[in-house]
């Protein structure tokens, strides 16, 4: 048992800092310090950059694409990625839907989808929850009823509605789960549809969230007619996918690596402010203190997620255990977010989001943003299965309760 | 020992509680705070014309209702469940309190103004480098004649874009961060010389970056003593921090009782989730931190007219609610799920205001601090 990098991977971490050095995008790095929201070209910007070098699915199977990365690389560029605060690659083609496709999907319908995602030419959005399916998804209601129609090719006619679905408002394509066998057990009557968000009938809606922003969306499918070639898997088997999916989504929630950058902006934050007493902020014995038990619990998340990294490498999959690596990230995330808005005291409270474009500032740049960032953060022990549901999941499948 | 209310303070909040209902329901609020100028000046009118409830805490012969901090209390949680915005804390409570404490030559007349809705005060005291310290006063007064001279810039001032009058902290000796230079000044918010940038804050207020220019003002303008006004600040401060408690304390009883409603509605796995034991469990601990937080809030507003009592007691009261802001705000968005993160839920509303309540007058660790130090004296 050791920590040590090897020689090659020393060197594959000055080649990592290297390229993102070189490469990173000027304009993105731009507007993501000015705070401002992202354009959708802005938003594709790295991932392009990445395609071209062939680094942007660093997980996929060689033969599609990957990387071919040792896990210890994988987690060297998620580190080096988050310490430069490169932009995340949008998770729902690259790393939610293509290993549906790869794993499940025909010949056919991998070599129709995966290049478009890889190369980030078709945008994907998620239509998993609804409004009466969220921590119960399999009790979702969303129809989708086969027929023939008169060019004599078969069709689903899929009725039913979406919502929390992420940057719809951006999306070519979603992936859906939909009901095919509506007297079969929940879990059984499930398909996994691919729908051109194109088709008619299909209207998106913004969801405004608490901090004022504009990120999730409800999708109304009406009389959407989607060729049966787009079902992924077999008919009423959908579930099996969703399943796939929901545990690649957990094991990247962790987001150890972005948590350290971010424990990192707010020691600067808390070198920059002053304590009641006129000294820095960080020399303050309260503080600090709060600050040294979020380091551990970062440390105790970090290496719990080292072993489970360690065990995919030797061949075991992500099982159960993920769930614990989403609870921890996530009150890990919360956690920071909330001592940085303590940190930055009364200037935690001015909302200069609508009054962006006068160059109206107030306080110092870092609070900006900062009540927002925490309000939306709520989030994550929400979304992605509940941290009630992961607690459950562990209860059932590592406990045996 | 008695925690029941006055018959006067039980009309005043069925007065009170009245008027929300039909003036100030979540869209009509909503619909307010989003545009300009964030306040209903009509609402403030109602309030001291139809309600008569700006003369709340003042003497009878001052024109008010002749009660005190409980009567407060009482208007504060009102205004809690409602999530108001108009500016009682800073006019009432804290610009009335400094006029009563003084004993200002003008106060009388001000606080007229005040009971009629005509003079509206907002509190500036933190600067951009003092954080919670009420000592750490950069913003300086110069003797000038009879008169003081202003200059300096006072942060996050909430109200200030609706005010008449500002209550401005100022050094007038010593050095940034001691207890003794610090005095107390009165200053027309139009007066030559002040200057503001307002924006929204998260929670659906106002507040404003307050600029002093050599700002000049009589003698007049000095409210209690000079050099030796931080003992008047705190007193005052101690009392708004007992009346925003019990705002919180309405704030706190909407995000529970929400949060319970709610998941009896709200139906998964084929139940109401609240059937689930581990919400029902996370649902009586919010219920725990509200009840005691709404105790601590009486304590504190027993206590704040003792002065030997006063500020261990706003302190121990603050620790507490914004413990309770925290775990029942959060709690109250992860129980609503998804729904619990929208605009267009009142639920994420209460959480941001609570969540500001936190830290206002001074946060958790600060009053623990403080609290410490007033119990325990200097640590080894």
């Amino acid at each position: 048992m050791n920590l040590d990098f090897t020689p090659e991977e020393d060197a594959f971490r000055e080649d990592v800092r290297a390229f993102i050095k070189d490469n990173y995008p000027a304009e993105l790095r731009g507007a993501q310090d000015e705070g401002e929201g992202l354009t959708k070209e802005q938003m594709l910007l790295w991932h392009k950059v990445l395609a071209k070098k062939g680094w942007v699915a660093p997980s996929w199977p060689v033969e599609h694409g990957g990387t071919g990365w040792t896990p210890t690389q994988k987690y060297i560029w998620s580190e080096e990625t988050a310490r430069a605060d490169c932009q995340p690659v949008l998770p729902f083609g690259i790393s939610m839907l293509a290993p549906v496709l790869y794993t499940f999907g025909t010949e056919e319908q991998k070599q129709r989808f995966l290049p478009g995602i890889y190369n980030g030419e078709v945008w994907w959005c998620q239509g998993y929850s609804e409004p009466g399916a969220g921590s119960d998804l399999a009790s979702l209601q969303t129809r989708a009823e086969r027929i023939t129609a008169d060019d004599g090719k078969e069709y689903y006619i899929v009725n039913g509605s979406k919502t929390w679905t992420t940057l719809a408002q951006h999306a070519d394509w979603g992936f859906f789960l939909v009901r095919t066998d509506p007297d079969a057990k929940p879990q059984s009557g499930i398909s996994f549809l691919l729908i051109d968000m194109k088709t008619p009938g299909i209207t998106v809606r913004p969801i405004i969230t608490l901090e004022g922003g504009h990120e999730v969306n409800d999708v109304f499918l009406d009389n959407v007619k989607v060729p049966v070639e787009n079902r992924i898997f077999h008919e009423n088997q959908g579930w099996t996918c969703a399943k796939a999916l929901l545990a690649h989504e957990r094991s990247g929630i962790a987001g150890v690596a972005r948590s350290k950058r971010n424990m990192e902006k707010l020691r600067t934050i808390a070198a920059t402010e002053r304590s009641d007493t006129g000294g820095s902020l960080i020399g303050d014995a309260f503080f600090r203190r709060k600050v040294a038990e979020l380091e551990i619990d970062l440390t105790a998340l970090e290496f719990t997620e080292l072993r489970t990294l360690a065990g995919e490498s030797s061949g075991k999959g992500p099982g159960p255990e993920s769930s614990i690596l989403k609870i921890k990230g996530t009150e890990i995330q919360q956690r920071i977010q909330e001592l940085a808005l303590e940190a930055v005291g009364h200037y935690g409270a001015p909302f200069l989001r609508d009054l962006k474009g006068s160059n109206f500032s107030v306080g110092p740049d870092y609070a900006e943003g900062l009540a927002g960032q925490m309000f939306n953060g709520r989030k994550t022990s929400i979304f992605g299965g509940s941290n009630e549901i992961q607690r459950n999941i562990i209860a059932k499948m590592v406990l045996g309760l | 020992m008695d925690f029941s209310f006055t018959e006067e303070q039980s009309m005043l909040r069925d007065t009170v509680a009245a008027y929300l209902a039909d003036h100030y329901d979540f869209d009509k609020r909503r619909a307010a705070v989003a545009k300009e100028p964030g306040w209903r000046p009509a609402v403030w009118k109602a309030f001291a014309e139809e309600l008569g409830i700006l003369g709340a805490p003042f003497s009878e012969e001052l024109g008010g209702l002749g009660g005190g901090p409980i009567d407060n209390m009482v208007v504060m949680e009102e205004f809690g469940k409602a999530l108001v915005v108009e500016p009682y804390l800073g006019t009432v409570v804290i610009g009335g309190g400094f006029l009563k404490h003084s004993g200002h030559a003008g106060a009388a007349d001000l606080i007229g103004g005040i009971i009629e809705g005509k003079n509206i005060f907002a509190f500036a005291s933190a600067e951009p480098q003092s954080r919670y310290n009420l000592a750490a006063v950069a913003t300086t007064a110069k003797k000038d004649g009879a008169g003081w001279v202003l200059n300096g810039h006072k942060a996050v001032v909430v109200g200030a874009a609706f005010a008449t009058h500002l209550i401005v902290t100022a050094r007038t000796s010593g050095g940034e961060r001691d207890a003794q230079g610090i005095s107390v000044f009165l200053v027309e918010k139009g007066a030559r010389g002040v200057t503001t940038r307002d924006y929204p804050t998260v929670d659906g207020n106002r507040a404003s970056e307050v600029y002093f220019e050599n700002v000049s003002v009589g003698a007049d303008a000095l409210i209690g003593p000079a050099d030796h006004g931080l003992p008047l600040v705190e007193k005052v401060v101690d009392e708004a921090i007992a009346a925003t408690c019990a705002e919180a304390c309405g704030v706190l009883r909407k995000l529970h009782e929400g949060t319970v409603e709610y998941t009896k509605q709200r139906k998964q796995f084929g139940q109401p989730i609240s059937s689930f034991q581990v919400l029902q469990h996370r649902m009586v601990d919010m219920f725990i931190n509200v009840e005691q937080a709404v105790s601590m809030t009486y304590m504190a507003n027993i206590k704040v007219t003792d002065d030997a009592e006063r500020a261990k007691a706003a302190s121990a009261a603050k620790v507490q609610i914004g413990k309770a802001c925290r775990f029942v705000g959060q709690n109250a968005i992860q129980l609503h799920g998804g729904m619990g993160m929208t605009d267009e839920m009142a639920i994420g509303h209460y959480f941001k205001r609570a969540t500001m309540i936190e830290s206002a007058f001074g946060s958790v660790d600060h009053h623990l601090a403080r609290y410490e130090f007033l119990s325990l004296g200097h640590a080894a």
